[in-house]
Formats: C-alpha cells, sequence, structure tokens
C-alpha cells in the first residue's frame, strides 16, 4: 500500500530514518522508566548531539546543521514524539530557548549561545509565564532595571522547560511599567548569574521525563549586552518564537497519536475474543480507521505549514496556530481511543498507551493553550475578512 | 596509530536455518546487519580515535553487498574501509578466510592493533581472528572486555566464566572483543550523508597477492561432516573451605562414587 508522499527531500528521509531507529533502540526500552522516576534524559539529549540532531534548527554559521529547514526539524521531532513526549519535549524545548536568540540576537549573541547548542554541550529554555501571567503573557510581572552596565532582574517564572537543566535562558521582563506589551524586553541569562537560582521541580500528571522548575531572580545581575534586540522588542520576539515553535508542538501531537495507532492496530490483531482477534469487528475497525484518518491529515497540515515556512513566507501566525491547535486535538484524541481499543490492558502501566493519553493533555496547554490558538486563528480571520472589499 | 578493525556481514537473526544436504547457512531473505560483537570491535576503535586521534581502517570480506556494512561504518566517523570482494574468495572456510584477511592487512598501511569480535553469529567458530594472529606472527587476546592503549603496550581483561584476567601485551598485536567492550553509537546525521556517496575501494585476490591455491574452496581443508548443538554444560561442584588435605579427600571420594577412579 502506498505511504502519502510527502516529497521529503534526501537529507529529511536520512534523519527520519537515523532519528526512528534511536527512538527505538535508545528511547523506548528507557521511556517507562524514565517516566516513573522522573530522570531528566540528559545521557538521550548528550548522545543527540553526537549526532548531529541538536543543530537541526540552527543556521551552518553558528555550527548547525545547516539545511535552515523547519521541515528537517519536525520531522525528528515526530519520530522521537512517537516512542516519547517526555524526551521529546527536552529536545524540543531547546529551540524554544535559542529562537529568540536566532530572531532577536546580534552575531556576538549568536556566535557566544547558538554554537554550543547547536553542537549539544549546552541546553536552553524559554521562560515567559508566571504564577500571574499564563495565556495573558502581557500581565508577566519580573522587572528588569538598568543600573550602570548591567540589569538588576526580580520576579518568578513559573512551569519552564528544561529549568534547573538548561544553561541558557532567553527570559522576558518588563522594562518600562507604562507601555505595557511594548514595554517588554527579552534577556538572555546563564545559569549561574548572581541572583538567579530555581524553586523545586514539579511533579507532573505527564512527560515525566522533562524537568519543569520555577526560575526565581533576586536582584539577578544581567550584563546589558544579554539584552537580545532594543528594550520594548521583547513581546515581538516572543510571539515570532512561538510562531516557529508551535509547529514542533503540533509536530509532537503527529508523532505521538502515529505511535498510540501503532499500538492499538498491533494490540487489536493480537487480542482474541469471541474467539477472533478484536480487530476483526467492525465497530474497532472504524474506530481505528478514525484514528489513523485524523492523524495523516493533522500530519499532512503540519507538514504544509513548514513548507509554506521553509519557501520564506513571513507571516505564519495563523497557519501555525492552525497546525498547533488541530494535531494537538489529535493526539488527545487518538491517544485516549487508544487506551479505549486495549481496554483494561490499555489502563495499565505494563503497555505504553496509558502513559500516551497523560502525556497528550500537555499538548493542548503549553505553548499557548488551544484556546488561545483558536483566539489567534480568529483574531487573523478578522483582519483577513476586514481587508476584504 | 593504526587500528584495523576486522567486520563481518551476517544475517539478522540468531536462528541462522541450515540446508540438511548441505550443511551450509540458508541467507536467502534474511536482513543483513554488522555482526554484533564486531559492531563492538568497531566502537572500541572509533573510541581510540576519539581519545588519541588514531587512524580506523575497517575491512571486510564478503560479496558485493557486503559494502552496506562498511558504509555503516563509514557513517560511525572510520577513516577507511576496504572491501575484500571475489569470486575466487567463495567457498572460503575459516582457515582461507583468515588467510585472505592476513593478506589484505599485509597490503594495508602497518597496522599497530586488529581488532576483531569475539565471534560471528552466523558462523560461530571464533577461529577467525586467532587464524590471522597465526598467520601475521601476532600475538593474540580473545575475549577482551576493556581495552587501554599505553604507549606500546595495549592493557586489556580477559573474561573467563568465573573471572578475568588482566593482561598486557605489545603492539601490533591481534585482540577479538565481547559485548561488555561497550555501547556502539549510532551515526551521525553529517557521516550517514558521508557515507551515503563514500567510493568503496574493492580489493581482488589478485590485489593483495593471494595464493589461489589457498583461497576459496580449494585453498579450505575443513569438511564439515556434521553441524549440531553441543549438550548444555552441567553446574558442575566447587569444593571449597577447610584444608587442602580434606577438599582432596573430598575429591576423591567423589570420583571414586562415580566409577571415574
Ligand atoms: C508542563 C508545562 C511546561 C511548560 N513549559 C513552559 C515553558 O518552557 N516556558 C513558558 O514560558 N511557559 C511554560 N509553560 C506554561 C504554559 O505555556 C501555560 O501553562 C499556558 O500558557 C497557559 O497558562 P495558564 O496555565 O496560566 O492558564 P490560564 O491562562 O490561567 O488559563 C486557564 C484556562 O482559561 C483559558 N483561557 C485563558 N484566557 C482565555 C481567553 N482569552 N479565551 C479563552 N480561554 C481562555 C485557558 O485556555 C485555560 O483553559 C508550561 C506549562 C506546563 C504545564
Ligand atoms: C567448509 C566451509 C565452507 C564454507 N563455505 C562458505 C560459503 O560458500 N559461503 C559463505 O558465505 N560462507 C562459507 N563458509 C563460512 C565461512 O567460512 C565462515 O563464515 C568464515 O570463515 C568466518 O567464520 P565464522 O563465521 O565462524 O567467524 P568467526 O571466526 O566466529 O569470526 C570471528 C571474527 O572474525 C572476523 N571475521 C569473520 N569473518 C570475516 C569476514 N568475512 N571479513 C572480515 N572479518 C571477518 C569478525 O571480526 C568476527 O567477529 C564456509 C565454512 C566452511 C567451514
Amino acid at each position: 500500500m502506498a505511504e502519502m508522499n510527502y516529497g521529503l527531500t534526501e537529507t529529511q528521509l536520512e534523519i527520519r530514518d537515523m532519528v526512528r531507529e534511536f527512538a527505538q533502540e535508545r528511547v523506548k526500552p528507557v521511556r517507562a522508566e524514565l517516566d516513573e522516576k522522573e530522570i531528566f534524559p540528559r545521557e538521550l539529549l548528550n548522545e543527540l548531539g553526537r549526532m548531529d540532531l541538536m543543530g537541526l534548527y540552527i543556521p551552518s554559521e553558528y555550527g548547525g546543521f545547516g539545511a535552515e529547514s523547519m521541515m528537517d526539524f519536525l520531522i525528528a521531532i515526530e519520530e522521537l514524539s512517537r516512542v516519547c513526549i517526555g524526551v521529546s519535549v527536552s529536545y524540543a524545548a531547546n529551540a524554544l530557548g535559542a529562537d529568540p536568540i536566532i530572531i532577536g540576537g546580534s552575531d556576538e549573541q549568536k556566535k557566544k549561545y547558538l554554537t554550543p547548542l547547536a553542537k549539544g554541550e549546552k541546553l536552553a529554555a524559554f521562560a515567559l509565564t508566571e504564577p500571574n501571567a499564563g495565556s495573558d503573557a502581557g500581565g508577566i510581572q519580573t522587572t528588569a532595571v538598568l543600573k550602570g552596565d548591567k540589569y538588576i532582574l526580580n520576579g518568578t517564572k513559573q512551569w519552564i522547560t528544561n529549568g534547573g537543566e538548561a544553561d541558557i535562558y532567553s527570559v522576558l521582563a518588563v522594562t518600562n511599567k507604562n507601555k505595557g506589551a511594548r514595554g517588554v524586553s527579552c534577556f538572555v541569562l546563564e545559569k549561574g548569574m548572581p541572583g538567579f537560582s530555581f524553586g523545586k521541580k514539579e511533579n507532573k500528571l505527564g512527560i515525566r521525563a522533562s524537568a519543569t522548575r520555577e526560575l526565581i531572580f533576586e536582584n539577578c545581575e544581567v550584563p546589558k549586552e544579554n539584552l537580545l534586540g532594543r528594550e520594548g522588542m521583547g513581546f515581538i520576539i516572543a510571539m515570532k518564537t512561538f510562531d516557529v515553535s508551535r509547529p514542533g508542538i503540533a509536530a509532537q501531537g503527529v508523532g505521538l497519536a502515529q505511535g498510540a495507532l501503532d499500538e492499538a492496530c498491533s494490540y487489536a490483531r493480537e487480542r482474541i475474543q469471541f474467539g477472533r482477534p478484536v480487530i476483526a469487528n467492525q465497530g474497532l475497525q472504524w474506530m481505528l480507521a478514525d484514528m489513523a484518518t485524523k492523524v495523516e491529515s493533522a500530519r499532512a497540515l503540519v507538514y504544509a505549514v513548514a513548507r509554506t515556512f521553509d519557501s520564506g513566507a513571513k507571516d505564519i501566525s495563523k497557519l501555525s496556530a492552525m497546525c498547533k491547535l488541530y494535531a494537538t486535538d489529535v493526539a488527545m484524541s487518538v491517544t485516549t481511543d487508544a487506551v479505549q481499543v486495549l481496554g483494561g490492558y490499555g489502563y495499565m502501566r505494563e503497555y505504553p498507551v496509558e502513559k500516551m493519553m497523560r502525556d497528550a493533555k500537555i499538548l493542548q496547554i503549553y505553548e499557548g493553550t488551544n484556546q488561545i490558538q483558536r483566539e489567534v486563528i480568529g483574531l487573523s480571520l478578522v483582519k483577513e475578512y476586514a481587508s476584504v472589499k | 596509530m593504526h587500528v584495523v578493525v576486522c567486520i563481518k556481514q551476517v544475517p539478522n537473526t540468531t536462528e541462522v536455518k541450515i540446508n540438511p544436504e548441505t550443511n551450509t547457512l540458508i541467507r536467502d531473505g534474511v536482513e543483513s546487519i554488522i555482526n554484533p560483537f564486531d559492531e563492538n570491535a568497531l566502537e572500541a576503535a572509533l573510541v581510540l580515535k576519539d581519545k588519541t586521534g588514531c587512524k580506523v581502517t575497517v575491512l571486510t570480506m564478503g560479496p558485493p553487498q557486503a559494502e552496506a556494512a562498511l558504509r555503516e561504518a563509514l557513517s560511525r566517523g572510520v577513516d577507511d574501509v576496504v572491501l575484500l570482494c571475489d569470486r575466487a574468495f567463495a567457498g572460503s572456510d575459516t582457515w582461507a578466510t583468515s588467510y585472505a584477511i592476513a593478506q589484505a592487512i599485509r597490503n594495508l598501511e602497518k597496522a599497530d592493533l586488529i581488532l576483531f569480535g569475539k565471534q560471528a553469529i552466523d558462523g560461530d567458530t571464533a577461529q577467525v581472528g586467532p587464524g590471522v594472529a597465526e598467520m601475521l606472527d601476532l600475538p593474540v587476546i580473545t575475549y577482551v572486555r576493556k581495552l587501554e592503549v599505553e604507549g606500546d603496550k595495549v592493557k586489556v581483561e580477559r573474561v573467563f566464566e568465573d573471572g578475568y584476567e588482566r593482561m598486557e601485551v605489545p603492539m601490533p598485536a591481534v585482540i577479538t572483543v565481547l559485548k561488555e567492550m561497550n555501547v556502539p553509537r549510532m551515526a551521525s546525521l553529517k557521516g550517514r550523508m558521508r557515507a551515503k556517496k563514500a567510493e568503496i575501494k574493492m580489493l581482488t585476490a589478485a590485489a593483495i597477492n593471494a595464493d589461489p591455491e589457498k583461497v576459496g574452496l580449494k585453498g579450505s581443508p575443513t569438511r564439515v561432516v556434521k553441524i549440531f548443538s553441543p549438550p548444555a554444560k552441567m553446574g558442575g561442584m566447587k569444593i571449597e573451605g577447610g584444608e587442602p588435605q580434606e577438599m582432596a579427600d573430598v575429591l576423591v571420594s567423589k570420583l571414586r562414587e562415580r566409577k571415574i577412579i
């Protein structure tokens, strides 16, 4: 039977094969333990670094793989996610942390921070959310005040993926209270800067291999040259970051849903009830058919968005939100159905689908809840149709 | 330093079927992989390369398809690969295989260390490593799980069922390695792209100055009479504690009980 032809390049097929092999050989045997004991997958990330995969999204002049293609990176995320999104988010969050530097950084900042990230020698994180500012990102309260040649940061960031594990942090803080969103700036912080510490590691429903921590700034001193772009550009940098990072979350959704579909189909062939495999029941086949159709259409949408971005499109906010919304809703519904297909066994830790279902939920929440994605799409429609005469 | 690793391409299954008429392995329709122990030998060489910058050459004797195993080795970062490939080699037994490999190594840049897997998972004889050492008149240490190069010596741990030996050997030397040695790395993306396009050097029997009488079926003195699994080893017993005199008495009575003496 034919597979969909997405016109992947030779490099993309190579990335797919190698990450698939890596996920099967290295991630699958340990995923349950990483989840159960909340172990950060440091070793796996180191190995991905040696395999050149940490630099897939980084321009070649800063030591990346050089393809500079969103598609390359999404394929890697998808294949890792097929086996474990706790691992794939720890991988992809580096790009989320690095994107502000790619988008708003000077050549010097890029050289300094992107090069070790590309080699996998260092990890990165992105810090926007605060206890009182989630969806309402403009409501952040962390402040940065310029004193001499340093900014002094005060405040806390909450639920930061790779927090404590990463060496490089892109942090949003208010530099001018009176300007609202235009008073927000983005800084690059390094672990170990005076006044920069970490809160406790969160105990989560899913993606338990990933580290989620609080960042605490108490008169934290950040050199002036660590400001990205100019003061007041922080919010724009953050929004542009989400435009390129949300398709990554969508790719997590596609991979996760595919992994759940794989498990459901192979189990349904083997489980015998009423003297025949349960897959022989039309009622179950229809469920699997819907699952498979959703996965493929989610993939088609995500790949199409990546292709659009790779061909040079500038404002992809709406498209990016669409694929994040759709693919993560698909992941939630397909993983839930996969548990159903496995029945009671699916509910047990001996099988991987209960973890997949627990993991799926975060995809609808982080990098903007799916309500916020709908809001982004809705506002784009308002704008688009206002200009239609 | 120049390290040569000999790898064999084998069918991807531990249960190879045997043709009952010819007593040879049925290889058709089975995916080919690098012999698992040879992966460890290859990794050991790459670790040395990472540490010392030594040159690593990988050699295999096999049909043209064995090229795939060499590309895999290239993608992991070895410097050079050689495919020994000639119809004249067909039907080689372990003696003729060892001869051809030894001959090929003589024709390479001088090797300081030659690494083999413990054994091939299809042929299972574990003879080729020691065979090559014999023909090259080099010292050989088998079943090695740990290896370190110090100056012109190699320090190793050689494993037995109930313990291990620490040994030291001057280079050039031949070493066969165990699975416990390491976890083979996965190839990098750049490595894979490079390996895809690389040209694989092929050497014929003539190119390595092999004596036509010593290769292939003609050069193979072995005749396979029967292939079978030997009976599993019995547990045995250990006589421990007490004075040597007492222990000897226990042993003698046991042997008498079984009418061995
Ligand atoms: C595991 C994990 C990892 C995370 N990693 C990071 C990270 O690395 N960096 C980072 O900065 N943040 C991170 N976050 C934070 C994440 O992005 C926020 O949780 C998310 O943006 C939602 O904010 P909130 O949780 O405060 O929900 P709230 O904003 O309080 O929302 C509560 C509910 O109200 C809905 N809602 C809110 N506003 C609207 C609206 N206008 N219209 C309709 N519905 C609305 C929401 O959809 C949601 O259902 C992480 C969160 C988690 C749980
Ligand atoms: C009478 C006879 C006829 C045979 N005829 C054929 C035949 O027609 N076709 C056929 O395919 N096989 C044939 N074989 C099998 C072939 O001889 C052996 O597979 C080969 O000699 C290796 O022996 P082994 O598999 O036991 O390897 P082992 O001695 O167990 O291997 C030890 C190590 O030696 C190295 N090594 C082994 N083989 C190679 C190689 N080819 N290249 C590089 N390194 C290597 C590897 O590092 C390996 O880990 C025949 C064997 C016999 C006895």
